[in-house]
C-alpha cells in the first residue's frame, strides 16, 4: 500500500546521517555512456515493423476556417497512406500540469502555423512532400493584431500589494522609473518533438518526448476520447525539454489518430521549423520598474508591472514579476500584470518562466538605482534583504542570499572592478556586473516504488530525466539509504505504469520524486530495522552490510525475497508557514567593442544556495547551463514574428541564436554553499534547475553599462542595439 | 522531399553539359541538400561533381593560384600557402559557418550558396527570388538580414558568403566551364547579378556552366589584411555586416586600399570611391569616417536594416583602425600580416 507523506513539518536529516556516502557526489550519469554511444532510445529511435511517417501541415493564414482539404491534390504521391485532420486535432501543445486536452480547435485557425492536419506515408520523405504540397483552402478572416502593443483585448490582472507604493514613492529621496523589453525566446531543445503511437485493440502506447507523464497520459486521453487507463506513455530519454514537452503536444495526438485509423504504427517527429512554429514559446515582455530610495539606499518602494501576450484560449501569462515579489523588502510594494490576447504562436512555460526575463529587468533596475545613489550594487542588495517575505508574510525557510552576495564578491574581485569605463584592451572596453539570483521552490506530489533484493535495489517512477540527472540523483537517493554501492542500483523512468511522479518541471523534479524514493527507501529501512531487532537510529547500511542492534548482516541475507515498498509525497503546513527559494549572485566580467559594439563575456560566476546538493556534477551542470542561458537571454536569443501574420520568421537554429560556445567564456565557475532546506521537503533539498538562469542575464548587462556606458533596456543587446546606447550615453 | 534522379558525371565537361532545366549540381550539398528538404529547390535530377579529380586541389597559376572548385572550405583556410599570401582568404573561411559544414563546403558552391532571407525559406510566403511574379514578403516583413545596397523593389536579399567578400578584395576570378570544355574568367564581384526585376537570376553563370575553379591573383606583400565580421552570437552566425580590408602603408600614409563587404549586398560589394577616399591619408578616426561616408552614400534601407549604417560605418573604421596598425588585434578578430 502507498504511504502518503504530508510535509507539516521539518524533518530529521537522514541523509546526513547515513553512510554510504554517495549522496552529493559527483557522480557520472549511469545513462551517459548510452546516449553519447547513440544506444539511449530516444522517442523517434528504432521503428517498429510497418510503422509509417506522419508529417504534420500547418495553417498558412493567421485567422479563420478552413475550407477545404483536398486529399486527392496528394494521392498520386507513392506510398501516401492519408490525410487526417478533424475535432481531435490539438492547436497547441498543453500547458504544464493541465491534465486534461487543450484547445481543440476543429476546423478554425487561430494562428499562422497552427498544426491542422497530418499526412502519412510509408516513407518519410513522401509524406513531407505531401505536407508541402496538400492543398488547402481557407475562409479568411482578418487582419490579426500581432503586436501586443496594438492589442485591445487586454486583461489586467488585480495587482499585488503590499503597504502602500503610491506613498512610498512619494515619500523617496531618489527615485526611478524605468521600461524594459525582453524578447520571445524559444526552448530550442535538441531533440525536436516526436512520438510514435502503436495500438493494441482500444489501448495505445505512445512513445514521446515528454516531460510530465503523469499529467501527460490524462491530457491524451482526454484529447482523443479515451479512458486514462488506456494510455501508456513511455519516455525514457529526452532530448532536452526546458519546459517545451510539458504538455501533450498536436504530434502525439495526431500520431495517434492516424495510427488507429491505419491500424499500424505511426511515427510523427517535427521539423525543427515546426518546433518554432507550433511549440509554446516564452512570451516577449514590456516591464516597468519603479523603485524609490533613501539617499542610504534603503527601498522606500518597489514596483514592478509587466504586459504579456498570448493567443485567446490560453490560461498562461508568464508570472514575470515572481522573484520581485520577495527578493528584497520595501515599505511599499505592487506588481500589476496585464495580458494581451495577440495572434501569435502561442505562449506557455519556458525554463525559470518569470524570473527568466522578469529578474532581467528587475537586477538592471537596482543596478541604475546603486548608480543614481552612488552605493556599491552589492551593498545596495545587503541593504534591502527582507526579514520575511515582504507580500505574504512567510518566514523564509533558508536564505544565504547574503553570503552568496559576499562570498560571490570576494571570489570574483568585486572589490578591484575600478571606475566605470576605466578598463580597456586595445578597442575593446571591460568592466564587470553582479545581480542577486532566486528562483522560488516548489513541491509537487509524487510516487515512487523501490524494490530491495539480494542482488541490489530497483527504483520506478514515471518522472522523466530531460537531460538534467534524475537517473544519477534517484539512485542516489537509493544507494544512500540502503547502503548499497551505487552500481546496485537501477533506475527505471519514463513510463506511465510506475507509480506517478512530478515529472520534470518547475525545478520540482529532484525535490519531489527524489522524497518519494526516499521515504519508499525509508519505509525498507523500516522493515531492516525491525529484522534486526534495533532501532532505525541504530541501523547502519553500508556497502551491502547492515549493522544494528550489535549484530552485523550481509543485506542480501536480511533481505531474504524482497522487500517492495511504495511511497508518495504531498506539500503539507510548511507551505504555508514558510517561503522556500533557491538564492544566489552572479558575477559577470564583459568586453565591449567601442566600434561595434559587439558584446564578449569574459568569465562569470554564480555563487548559489540551494539546499542539499544530491550530486555536485549534475546540479554543477544545471547551473552551468543555466547560465548560458542567462547570455543567451542578454545578447543573443531573439525569436522575431513577422508583424502581419505573427508567425515565428526565425524559425530554425541558424536564425534563432542560442549561445554558441564561443559565446560563453572558459572562465565559468559555480560555487555551491552549503543549505539545508528542512521546511522544503525530507531530504532538504532546494529546486536546481532554473535559479541559473535568474538574473544572469542581468549581471551580463550590467557588466556591458560598467564597461560602456551603454544601457541595454531592449534585450537582447545584439551590437545595434549596444552601438545605439553607447551614442545615447555620450550625448 | 522530391525523388529526384542522380547521375556522377564523368568529367566536368560532361557534367556541365547535363545541366538542363530542373538539373542542379550538387558538391558539398550543405546548402543544396536543405533547401530539398524543404522544397525551396526541387530537382528532378542531380550530377555528383564530387569524384571529378579535375575539379581538386590548389596549384600554382602564374603568380597566383588556381583553386579547384572543389576544394573545401577547411581545406583552403588551412593551406599553407593561402595563409601566408592571402591570410585575408582563410580568415574570411573560419569566420563562416561551423567546423563541421566547412569540412563539406566547397569552392564552388560556397560562391553559389542561396540567400538566407527567411521568407525565401518559406514555401508558404511570397518570394520573387524563389517564384519570379509572386510578389516579396520581406519588403514588409522582419528584414534585419537584408541587403542595403545594390537592391531592387523585387528583392532586397543579402548574398551570405564571407568567403567570396574576401576573394573580392583579392581581386579574384571565377573560371567557369562549359559544356564544350571553353573556360572564360569573370570577377568574383561579376559573378552575381543584382537582382533587378529578376532576383531568380543570381549569376551570370548560363545554363550548361559550372564554376571550375577561382584564381588569386599574385599576392600583394607589405599589405595588412583584415576580416571583420560583426553578428548576432560570437561565432556561427551569418554576417550582420563584414569588412574585408588590405592596406599598404608608405611613410605612415595609406598607399593602396582594397575594401570589399558582406551581408549588405546581393553580391560581395565593393565601392571604388569609398576606397578612393583612403588613398593618401594618414590614418585616423576622420579619414575612415569620411570614407565609410562616401560608401553609406548608396545605401537604401529596409526599416530593420536602418542599424546597418551606423554598424557599418563603425565597423569599417574598427576595421581599418586594426589594417593600419592604429589598435592591436583583440579577442574575436581576424587580422593577419604577410611578410614583405
Ligand atoms: C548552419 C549554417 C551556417 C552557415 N554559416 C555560414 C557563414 O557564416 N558564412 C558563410 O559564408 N557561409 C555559411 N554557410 C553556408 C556554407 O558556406 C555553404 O552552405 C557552403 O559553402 C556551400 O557549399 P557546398 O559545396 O556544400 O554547396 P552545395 O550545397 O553543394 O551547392 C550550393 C549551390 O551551388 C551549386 N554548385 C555547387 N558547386 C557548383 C559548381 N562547381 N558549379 C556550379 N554550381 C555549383 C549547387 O547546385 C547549389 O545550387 C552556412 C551554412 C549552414 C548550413
Ligand atoms: S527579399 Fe528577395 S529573397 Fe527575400 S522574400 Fe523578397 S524576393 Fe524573396
Amino acid at each position: 500500500m502507498t504511504k502518503t507523506f504530508r510535509m507539516d513539518e521539518a524533518q530529521p536529516r537522514l541523509l546526513d546521517e547515513t553512510g554510504q556516502g554517495v549522496v552529493g557526489a559527483p557522480l557520472d550519469r549511469p545513462e551517459g555512456k548510452l546516449k553519447v554511444t547513440g544506444r539511449a532510445r530516444y522517442a523517434a529511435d528504432g521503428l517498429p515493423p510497418g510503422a509509417a511517417h506522419g508529417v504534420l501541415v500547418r495553417a498558412t493564414v493567421a485567422a479563420g476556417r478552413i475550407a477545404g482539404i483536398d486529399a486527392a491534390s496528394v494521392s498520386g504521391i507513392a506510398g501516401m497512406l492519408g490525410v487526417f485532420h478533424g475535432p481531435r486535432f490539438l492547436r497547441n501543445p498543453a500547458q504544464g500540469m493541465a491534465g486534461a486536452a487543450p484547445v481543440q480547435p476543429g476546423d478554425e485557425v487561430h494562428y499562422h502555423g497552427q498544426p491542422i492536419a497530418l499526412v502519412v506515408a510509408e516513407s518519410f520523405e513522401a509524406a513531407r512532400d505531401a505536407a508541402q504540397r496538400l492543398a488547402v483552402t481557407y475562409e479568411e478572416t482578418g487582419p490579426v493584431v500581432t503586436d501586443p502593443a496594438a492589442s485591445d483585448r487586454l486583461e489586467r490582472q488585480d495587482p499585488v500589494t503590499a503597504g502602500d507604493f503610491e506613498a512610498g514613492f512619494a515619500a523617496s529621496e531618489v527615485t526611478l522609473d524605468r521600461s524594459y523589453t525582453t524578447a520571445p525566446h524559444a526552448a530550442a531543445a535538441m531533440e525536436p518533438h516526436a512520438a510514435l503511437a502503436e495500438w493494441d485493440g482500444d489501448r495505445v502506447t505512445l512513445r514521446g518526448a515528454l516531460q510530465m507523464l503523469r499529467f501527460n497520459r490524462q491530457e491524451l486521453a482526454d484529447s482523443l476520447g479515451i479512458p486514462a487507463g488506456n494510455v501508456r506513455i513511455l519516455s525514457p530519454y529526452i532530448g532536452g525539454g526546458f519546459g517545451s514537452k510539458l504538455g501533450i503536444g498536436p504530434e502525439a495526438v495526431a500520431a495517434a489518430l492516424a495510427a488507429r485509423a491505419l491500424g499500424r504504427p505511426v511515427r510523427v517527429v517535427m521539423a525543427r521549423q515546426t518546433v518554432f512554429d507550433a511549440v509554446l514559446r516564452r512570451t516577449e515582455t514590456l516591464q516597468r520598474l519603479r523603485l524609490g530610495a533613501d539617499r542610504d539606499g534603503r527601498l522606500r518602494a518597489l514596483s514592478h508591472d509587466d504586459r504579456v501576450s498570448n493567443i485567446e484560449g490560453e490560461g498562461f501569462a508568464e508570472p514575470v514579476s515572481q522573484a520581485s515579489q520577495f527578493l528584497y523588502g520595501a515599505d511599499g510594494l505592487s506588481f500589476a500584470q496585464t495580458l494581451a490576447r495577440v495572434s501569435r504562436t502561442p505562449a506557455g512555460s519556458v525554463r525559470a518562466p518569470g524570473e527568466a526575463v522578469g529578474m532581467l529587468a528587475l537586477e538592471q533596475a537596482m543596478d541604475e538605482l546603486a548608480e543614481m545613489l552612488g552605493i556599491c550594487p552589492v551593498e545596495l542588495r545587503l541593504r534591502n534583504l527582507p526579514e520575511k517575505n515582504p507580500v505574504t508574510g512567510q518566514p523564509f525557510s533558508a536564505r544565504r542570499l547574503a553570503d552568496c552576495l559576499r562570498e560571490g564578491a570576494e571570489r570574483f574581485g568585486w572589490a578591484g572592478r575600478g571606475a566605470p569605463g576605466s578598463r580597456r584592451e586595445g578597442d575593446w572596453m571591460l568592466g564587470m556586473g553582479m545581480a542577486s539570483a532566486a528562483r522560488s521552490n516548489m513541491l509537487v506530489p509524487s510516487a515512487a516504488r523501490v524494490r530491495l533484493d539480494g542482488s541490489g535495489a530497483v527504483v520506478e517512477t514515471d518522472m522523466t530525466d530531460i537531460g538534467t540527472g534524475s537517473y544519477a540523483i534517484l539512485g542516489q537517493i537509493a544507494a544512500e539509504m540502503l547502503g548499497l554501492p551505487i552500481d546496485k542500483v537501477e533506475v527505471r523512468l519514463g513510463d506511465t505504469s510506475f507509480p506517478g511522479a512530478s515529472g520534470s518541471g518547475g525545478s520540482f523534479g529532484a525535490n519531489s520524486a527524489g522524497s518519494a524514493t526516499f521515504l519508499a527507501a525509508k519505509a525498507i529501512r523500516e522493515t531492516l530495522a525491525a529484522r534486526m531487532g534495533c532501532d532505525m537510529s541504530e541501523l547502519t547500511l553500508q556497502d551491502g552490510i547492515a549493522r544494528g542492534g550489535n549484530r552485523e548482516m550481509p543485506l542480501s541475507e536480511l533481505v531474504g525475497g524482497q522487500i517492495v515498498e511504495e511511497a508518495s509525497i504531498e506539500a503539507g503546513e510548511t507551505s504555508e508557514s514558510h517561503f522556500s527559494s533557491g538564492f544566489g549572485a552572479h558575477f559577470a566580467e564583459v568586453a565591449v567593442h567601442a566600434y561595434t559594439g559587439e558584446v564578449r563575456v569574459r568569465r562569470m560566476l554564480g555563487v548559489m544556495a540551494m539546499g542539499r546538493i544530491l550530486n555536485e556534477k549534475t546540479a554543477r551542470s544545471q547551473a552551468l547551463g543555466g547560465m548560458i542561458w542567462g547570455i543567451g537571454s542578454a545578447l543573443t536569443e531573439e525569436m522575431v514574428h513577422d508583424p502581419r501574420t505573427g508567425h515565428v520568421v526565425t524559425r530554425d537554429l541558424a536564425n534563432y541564436h542560442v549561445p554558441a560556445h564561443a559565446d560563453v567564456p572558459g572562465d565559468m565557475q559555480v560555487v555551491f554553499l552549503e543549505e539545508r532546506d528542512d521546511m522544503a521537503n525530507p531530504i532538504q533539498t532546494k529546486g536546481i534547475g532554473e535559479l541559473g538562469i535568474s538574473g544572469a542575464g542581468a549581471a551580463v548587462l550590467n557588466a556591458l553599462r560598467h564597461a560602456s556606458g551603454a544601457r541595454v533596456r531592449d534585450m537582447p543587446a545584439t551590437p545595434d542595439r549596444v552601438i545605439a546606447a553607447m551614442e545615447a550615453a555620450a550625448g | 522531399m522530391r525523388a529526384f534522379d542522380y547521375v556522377r558525371a564523368d568529367s566536368p565537361a560532361a557534367a556541365a553539359a547535363q545541366l538542363e532545366e530542373g538539373t542542379s549540381v550538387i558538391a558539398g550539398g550543405t546548402n543544396l541538400l536543405d533547401l530539398m528538404k524543404i522544397q525551396v529547390m526541387t530537382p528532378s535530377r542531380l550530377v555528383d561533381i564530387t569524384r571529378l579529380d579535375a575539379l581538386r586541389g590548389i596549384s600554382p597559376a602564374g603568380e597566383g593560384l588556381r583553386i579547384g572548385a572543389l576544394v573545401t572550405n577547411a581545406e583552403l583556410a588551412a593551406d599553407g600557402r593561402i595563409r601566408e599570401g592571402w591570410p585575408l582568404l582563410s580568415r574570411a573561411i573560419l569566420a563562416g559557418a561551423s567546423a563541421q559544414i566547412r569540412n563539406k563546403a566547397t569552392t564552388g558552391g560556397n560562391l553559389l550558396q542561396r540567400t538566407r532571407c527567411p521568407y525565401f525559406y518559406d514555401t508558404a510566403m511570397a518570394c520573387n527570388k524563389r517564384s519570379p511574379g509572386q510578389g516579396c514578403a520581406a519588403a514588409e516583413g522582419a528584414g534585419r538580414m537584408l541587403a542595403i545596397f545594390g537592391t531592387s523593389e523585387h528583392c532586397r536579399a543579402a548574398h551570405p558568403s564571407d568567403m567570396a567578400v574576401a576573394l573580392a578584395a583579392l581581386g579574384a576570378q571565377v573560371e567557369i566551364l562549359s559544356a564544350s570544355g571553353a573556360t572564360r574568367q569573370v570577377p568574383v564581384t561579376e559573378l552575381h547579378r543584382l537582382p533587378g526585376d529578376r532576383p531568380d537570376r543570381e549569376t551570370v553563370l548560363e545554363a550548361g556552366e559550372i564554376i571550375a575553379a577561382v584564381h588569386l591573383p599574385a599576392p600583394q606583400p607589405q599589405t595588412r589584411q583584415v576580416y571583420r565580421k560583426v553578428r548576432d552570437r560570437a561565432s556561427y552566425a551569418f554576417a550582420l555586416v563584414s569588412v574585408a580590408a588590405v592596406v599598404r602603408l608608405e611613410e605612415g600614409r595609406i598607399a593602396e586600399a582594397s575594401l570589399a563587404f558582406g551581408g549588405v549586398a546581393p553580391r560581395p560589394w565593393m565601392d571604388p570611391h569609398a576606397q578612393e577616399t583612403l588613398i593618401g591619408g594618414v590614418p585616423g578616426d576622420a579619414l575612415f569616417a569620411r570614407a565609410a561616408d562616401r560608401l553609406l552614400e548608396q545605401a537604401d534601407c529596409h526599416p530593420d536594416t536602418e542599424f546597418k549604417l551606423p554598424l557599418l560605418r563603425r565597423s569599417l573604421v574598427a576595421a581599418l583602425r586594426e589594417a593600419t596598425g592604429m589598435t592591436d588585434p583583440a579577442p574575436g578578430v581576424e587580422t593577419a600580416r604577410i611578410p614583405a
